[in-house]
């Protein structure tokens, strides 16, 4: 069946099954690998979108429950400050968590402007990487936010 | 440099045209076979690549990884990529420029010394040449192999080694494509395999019906002997029959495991090949003061499932993997399909980090199988989240027991590590089998488990000796043959729980002799200046000298080795807070890793160590049932979160005039013993099998 489905601001029509997997979905049929597939089982974070805002598992997600949601994926996050921040603090080795990450500070920053350590460890304690690279991720999303912040008074 | 000290990346590849090329957009394209697994190798590379032949950084292309372009580096392992990798391209590039020099300085005739080199363009004291890198290639044999007789630029004229440069594949990573999950080619088909639950178990009937009704649309089912692969051109589909497979599936000759079996303790009193290494029994005679330390198997547990590509077209077969090492991957490949290496390439693509032996080459003969059955066609593998739990290889259980003889002073006199394990490497090269081997027609003989020699480090004996200045030090190593799983090396193979044991039994010994551990350590390294180095550094850093009485719930610990002996120093304070159980709250860390390419690449590196260490030794160990491994998914298995991450200082000790020595595992035993001993330290008792889990503090206090 035919399902239309908001991603990053346009609107796509996609045949698909509505069980399949919003992440199938996005991978293979409108190509937008940078959602990646970890354990689907809700236990990783790699796979992480925004659905009308909040986060959710994509790997789990059925495409048929999204239809006419607001989808933004990590694609979505090219000039967000939250790319830059990682780059400036190196935060990364195998990379594979990251883009799960920056969705879900992205929600975070979206919410809490200026968060603190606790509110961004809280934000991202449902994703996991196994390189050992948080110290670098957190300080990454305390530095985005304050160069919002800092955007926003001037 | 002599041609005996020559690294073997050199030696291996002595035709420098196998590395380096100038394209005629101005840039170099560089050449190397060793991989990116998220230590940050192919940066730092570009930059030693950029420094010898004074070119920008931006020029430096590189491509790793790939037999039918790249050099033949083995695999990408023990933290020898700069050391061996980078010191390798480091002559090799000082070779072609010498090369370039002296053909220029004929036609110029002047001395190569005359000339300089800034940006890629030839000077002759200050006036242009006109010539360039570029220019003069055509002119110039980078074919004919290379001596080691060019002699690199002086450390002290370094402008690009030693800077911290942002990493090159880090914009990719943040957002699309970088993986090789990511990979689409023509006509790719997604596949899904039934695995084997256990060597040599034999599938007595599989319910193809009922798994195609659980696909949910068409797939072609491939069978190899007891091997089975789910294959659809929609990845849902495929991965619904991968998924339903295994309920519908019925196997014979099943090797059960117990749980018993999961704990290092069993190691004990198996058939176990013996062999005694360092100075031989018997022992010196004295008091002699004994304990047991342990750690179970644990996992790689790559945050993303092994995934290959192949496919076989016009009798060529062409393999995608996140292997370690390419070459090695060809061989076993040409092995088990048994043709010449000639009709077979492998190239890299980047994966999760795998920390070592993980699934990645079994995927990718998974996948090349299924290719030579279905020719023209990509086939794109992708392991399911408990396959890659309950099959990849593990880094084994280890049992260790130490044995010091003290002298008056309570300083060890005579020291012995006894060590029970199961092997460290069993790459397929190494007397391992790939996965799906034994699971065709004809199986894999057996593997034949065996360990990395001692002038590689060891496996089940590496940093078993301690650094410490000791009179008498030696390892008995009992090999253990008949694990219960397959194991393989996991960062730091023997490193991690050799060192946890003998930097506790230090701080065992410390207390007896009634000396400050920093102290008492610092005793035993007078003539060892870069090893008491760290640890003073260390413990400056972490405000040693306050450290309070034991017992209070708070604690401070450190552990130190130099890694395998013989590569970079790392000295590691921890200190936790322990109720119920332990809360790691800060971590300092100072090491010495000569010249450092990229501090701040090799501070990733440093503080990656620490974190998984402390994940390794507050919370893994792998579970067994009569299924197999047990532990398949990330609630069985967890590991470290986000809330649960100290702060970390880490600090390089400035060495560049010192040879370059690899950073990525030098971390992980220092941690884990740190950890333990600031948790000992806490307690005011000591814990002394890794995890140090709720449930043995509770055992402790409850005993205490």
């Amino acid at each position: 069946m035919s399902i239309t489905l908001h991603v990053n601001g346009r609107a796509a029509l996609v045949a698909a099954d509505p069980t399949t997997p919003l992440l199938d979905v996005l991978r293979n049929t409108l190509d937008l690998k940078g959602s990646r597939y970890g354990c689907g089982l809700e236990q990783c974070g790699s796979c992480m979108v925004l659905v009308d805002g909040e986060p959710v598992y994509a790997c789990s997600r059925e495409v048929g429950t999204v239809a006419g949601k607001r989808i933004e994926t990590v694609e979505s996050l090219a000039d967000h400050p939250l790319r830059q921040a990682f780059l400036d603090e190196q935060a990364g080795q195998c990379g594979y968590c990251l883009s799960g990450i920056l969705i879900s500070a992205k929600a975070l920053l979206d919410r809490t402007p200026r968060p603190t350590r606790a509110q961004i460890v809280a934000a991202l304690d449902k994703h996991l990487c196994r390189c050992g690279t948080q110290s670098r991720i957190i300080r990454a999303v305390e530095r985005a936010g304050a160069h919002m912040a800092e955007g926003a008074s001037r | 440099m002599s041609a005996t000290t020559l690294p073997l990346s050199f030696t291996t590849n002595p035709s420098p045209a196998r590395w380096l090329r100038f394209d005629p957009d101005r840039t170099v394209h560089v050449a190397v076979g060793k991989v990116e697994i998220g230590q940050g190798i192919v940066t730092a590379l570009a930059q030693i690549a950029a420094e010898e032949l004074d070119v920008t950084l931006d020029a430096i292309r590189i491509l790793s990884g790939d037999t039918d372009a790249a050099p033949d580096e083995g695999s990408t392992t023990s933290s020898l990529s700069i050391e061996v990798g980078g010191t390798s391209l480091r002559l090799i590039a000082a070779e072609v420029r010498a090369r370039m020099l002296d053909r220029l300085a004929q036609r110029l005739n002047c001395a190569p010394g005359d000339i300089t080199v800034t940006d890629g363009a030839f000077f002759r004291g200050t006036e242009p040449t006109g010539q360039d890198y570029w220019s003069l290639a055509p002119e110039v044999d980078l074919a004919r192999a290379a001596d080691g007789g060019a002699t690199p630029k002086p450390v002290a004229a370094y402008r690009i080694v030693g800077q911290s440069v942002p990493r090159r594949d880090l914009p990719a990573k943040l957002g699309a494509g970088a993986f090789i999950h990511d990979m689409v080619r023509p006509d790719l088909l997604h596949a899904r395999i039934l695995r084997q639950p256990s060597r040599g178990a034999r599938l007595a009937a599989l319910d193809e019906a009922a798994i195609r009704r659980a696909a949910g649309g068409e797939i072609r089912i491939v069978r190899r002997g007891n091997f089975v692969a789910f294959l659809s051109a929609d990845e849902t589909i495929a991965q619904r029959a991968g998924a339903a497979a295994p309920a519908h599936a019925r196997w014979e000759n099943l090797r059960a495991l117990t749980p018993a079996q999961q704990e290092a303790a069993w190691l004990i009193g198996q058939p176990a090949d013996d062999r005694v290494i360092g100075d031989p029994l018997p022992a010196a005679a004295g008091e002699v003061v004994e304990a047991r330390y342990s750690r179970p198997y644990i996992a790689h547990a790559s945050i993303a499932p092994s995934c290959a590509l192949a496919e076989s077209r016009g009798g060529h077969l062409s393999v995608w993997s996140h292997t370690q090492g390419v070459y090695p991957l060809r061989n076993g490949l040409a092995k088990v399909l048994a043709r010449p290496v000639e009709t077979i390439s492998v190239h890299h693509a980047q994966g999760a980090g795998c920390y070592g032996h993980n699934g990645a080459d079994d995927a990718a003969l998974d996948a090349a199988l299924i290719a030579q059955e279905v020719p023209d066609h990509c086939i794109r593998v992708q392991w399911r989240r408990e396959e890659e739990f309950g099959y990849e290889p593990l880094g084994s259980a280890m049992a260790i027991t130490l044995r010091a003889v003290v002298n008056a002073e309570g300083l060890p006199i005579d020291w012995t590590a006894e060590v029970w394990s199961g092997s460290h490497v069993q790459r397929p090269a190494m007397g391992g089998n790939m996965l799906a081997h034994e699971a065709l027609e004809v199986p894999a003989p057996d593997p034949r488990p065996t360990d990395p020699t001692e002038a590689a480090g060891g496996g089940g004996t590496r940093n078993a000796i301690p650094h410490y200045e000791i009179p008498a030090r030696r390892v008995l190593h009992h090999l253990v043959p008949g694990a219960p799983v397959r194991t393989s090396a996991l960062r730091g193979l023997g490193a991690v729980a050799n060192v946890f044991a003998l930097e506790g039994f230090m701080d065992e010994l410390a207390a007896r002799a009634g000396a400050d551990p920093v102290a008492y350590r610092l005793s035993l390294l007078a003539n060892r200046p870069r090893a008491a180095a760290v640890i003073a550094r260390a413990g400056a850093m972490a405000g040693w000298a306050g450290r309070g009485p034991g017992g209070s719930g708070r604690g401070l610990g450190i552990g130190f080795a130099q890694y395998k002996n013989r590569s970079a120093y790392a000295a590691v304070v921890a200190e936790v807070e322990v109720d119920q159980e332990v809360r790691l709250k800060r971590v300092w860390c100072a090491a010495d890793a000569g010249l450092v390419v990229n501090p701040d690449g090799a501070r990733n590196q440093l503080e990656g160590g620490i974190l998984q260490a402390a994940s390794f030794a507050l919370k893994e160990q792998i579970t067994f049932d009569a299924t197999g491994v047990s532990s398949v998914d990330w609630a069985s298995y967890p590991i470290l979160r986000f809330t649960e991450v100290p702060e970390i200082a880490c600090e390089l000790i400035e060495a560049k005039e010192e040879r370059s020595l690899g950073v990525g595992e030098c971390t992980l035993g220092p941690t884990a013993a740190a950890i333990g001993n600031a948790v000992a330290h806490a307690l005011g008792a000591r814990i002394r099998d890794m995890p140090l889990t709720r449930e043995r503090i509770a055992a402790v206090l409850l005993g205490g």
